[in-house]
């Protein structure tokens, strides 16, 4: 009965989210606002990376550029998948479901390696900190990018394309919460501690018994694996799967979602991530000067609020009665 | 000295050396802690003293010499392994993780107590709750007895200094050590803000029954407090023994005050090659 419920409340957040999808994707079908369900779809990617991204740069204070390069890696894997796998039924299941099938193992699949891709350049880069790190993932950004634009079996500068379009918002949105529980049980529990202790202060962390090592190397696989997920929804969403798409300008654009929301503040992550990709496309209006409003508008953020717009604080923070739960909960 | 002499002692520094290029900041340094020992090492600036921390704690390895830690020798283990087997320290300069709250602090240094691996933490198994519940727990207990329980949900860069200082100790007596290593836990402080300190600090030891091992600069403080005394002087123990013994040393007296002091008062150093 215990277990049951420890089941039932590890995967609530899933079951809540799921009519919400559900009834989202019927209305705006009602509606026909598909222009709008595009963008929301791109948000909630912008989403995953942004918060996945928080557990290096936010959580544990390392300054990873790499993060496009994990995304390739997930990107290409899972469209190598769907796109051997098409039309074939799996299991003798009817094609609808077969397709779903074969997608949810092709992201599973593109995790997989985004996280194994993330273990590599963790090992090396560890001994580096700061400015240094930063280099080192930006250069792995450009070795990913070099390399498939070399490979033909990856569809070199063209890249793979006709993929077939999977991505829904039901989705792209479970990809986010699955994204935003890892954030909230990692920070939530010792392991995650153990991550802001070496943003903290790394020596300090490493005398109170915290194998620093291991747990920079956990968050980079980690935050590599959601990238990658990122990387398959973002591909059979646009169907199509160049090295163009992950470059090292769209790593610096999911940092400057994480630097802006609060490095370190999930809510804020979110919140960036929204408020960017609606921002982008609201100054679609103002034509050639879209950018250049783009980066006023960064700078200005900056210049009021230089830690982010929630600092390192979470939306739960600022309720006193939750909190206040949260407390009572802790303590028991 | 209280403690029986048949226990194994909790640390032992056999001829540690540390060699930064051409200086060698500690040369040879021996060391036995015994099970709630509580012994001090001093001795002026620049003399070592926070070396052989480092040295005993794995901040860096030895050049020679064996660090043994309940008869184990850990030369070259990274500190987080080191910390693991027993030996929790404090910093001179207060090293607290600035942006977490005072009970962060402590269950940080409760990580490694932990029974519930990585991945149960995402799945929050009955494990990792029940780890989560008595890391908390501990926590609300060290807390308590540093005096910082209404401090609990307080950041550290926010406390006064002197609770940052005790903050720090808290956080080291979470480690659950054997040994705890403090580097001038006292600096900073006034006269009686040293004593409750000191008086403090005899009392963790009683309670927990741990070796101490502290750095302090003030003489009149650490001889009050100690049972035995090592003094260092350019890497080197220029003396050990009880306090009243080091005291008149006058090896100690010239590290300290320098030899015109030692011609106007007339006392002579024996030895004075070195």
């Amino acid at each position: 009965m215990g277990h049951l419920k420890l089941v039932f409340r590890s995967l609530l957040p899933f079951l809540l989210a799921l009519p919400v999808l559900w009834a989202a994707t019927a209305v705006l079908a009602h509606f026909e606002m598909w222009s709008f369900q595009y963008i929301l779809m791109m948000a909630f990617i912008d989403v995953i990376l942004a918060v996945s991204l928080n557990v290096v740069n936010g959580f544990t204070g390392q300054f990873s550029l790499g993060h496009a390069g994990f995304m390739a890696v997930g990107a290409y894997t899972a469209a190598k998948i769907t796109v051997a796998m098409r039309g074939m039924d799996v299991l003798g299941l009817p094609p609808g479901v077969s397709d779903q099938v074969v997608f949810s193992a092709a992201l599973v699949a593109g995790m997989l390696t985004a996280a194994g891709a993330g273990f590599l350049v963790g090992m090396p880069s560890l001994r580096l900190r700061g400015d240094y790190l930063a280099i080192v993932t930006l250069g792995f950004n450009e070795i990913i990018r070099v390399v498939i634009e070399n490979t033909p079996f990856l569809g070199q500068a063209t890249g793979i394309s006709g993929l077939p379009r999977r991505t829904t918002l039901v989705w792209v949105g479970m990809g986010a919460v699955a994204t935003l529980v890892m954030a909230r049980r990692l920070v939530g529990s010792t392991h995650g501690r153990a991550l802001l202790a070496i943003r903290e202060d790394e020596v300090a962390a490493e005398a109170m018994g915290v194998d620093t090592t291991g747990y920079k190397v956990r968050a980079f696989v980690i935050s590599a694996a959601f990238a990658g997920l990122a990387g398959g929804l973002l591909v059979h969403l646009i169907q199509l799967c160049t090295p163009r798409s992950f470059t090292f300008v769209k790593s610096i654009e999911v940092v400057v979602m994480v630097v802006l929301g609060g490095l370190g503040s999930v809510t804020g992550s979110v919140i960036a991530a929204f408020v960017l990709r609606f921002g982008v496309e609201a100054l679609r209006e103002a034509q050639q000067y879209r950018m250049v409003l783009y980066s006023m508008l960064l700078i200005v953020l900056m210049l009021t609020r230089p830690t982010g717009l929630f600092g390192t604080r979470e939306i739960w923070d600022l309720l006193p009665r939750l909190r206040r739960r949260r407390a009572e909960g802790g303590a028991q | 000295m209280s403690a029986p002499v048949s226990e194994n002692p909790v640390l032992e520094a056999r001829k540690v050396t540390m060699q930064f290029g051409g200086l060698k900041a500690l040369s040879e340094f021996e060391l036995d802690l015994r099970p709630r020992e509580l012994v001090g090492m001093i001795g002026p600036n620049g003399a070592g003293k926070t070396t052989a921390f480092n040295a005993i704690t794995g901040v860096y390895a030895p050049t020679s010499g064996d660090v043994l830690v309940s008869g184990e020798r850990v030369n070259g283990q990274r500190p987080y392994a080191i910390c693991k087997k027993g030996i929790a320290r404090t910093f001179q300069n207060i090293r607290l993780f600035k942006d977490l709250t005072a009970i962060d602090n402590v269950r940080v240094a409760c990580h490694h107590r932990r029974q519930a691996g990585f991945t149960a933490a995402f799945i929050r198994s009955a494990a990792s709750l029940a780890d989560e519940r008595s890391i908390t727990r501990r926590a609300e207990e060290y807390l308590a007895v540093m005096g910082l329980a209404d401090r609990r949900d307080e950041l550290a860069r926010n406390l006064p200094y002197g609770e940052q200082r005790r903050l720090e100790i808290a956080r080291a007596l979470a480690t659950g050590p054997k040994l705890l290593c403090l580097d001038e836990p006292a600096a900073g402080m006034n006269a009686s803000e040293k004593v409750s300190l000191l008086e403090l600090i005899r009392k963790i030891r009683d309670d927990f029954g741990l070796a101490i091992l502290i750095i302090e600069h003030d003489m009149r403080v650490v001889m009050g407090v100690s049972e035995r005394l090592v003094v260092l002087d350019h890497g080197i123990i220029i003396s050990r023994g009880t306090p009243e013994k080091v005291r008149k040393d006058p090896k100690v007296i010239e590290a300290y005050l320098g030899d015109a002091y030692l011609a106007e008062k007339h006392i002579s150093v024996p030895g004075e090659g070195a």
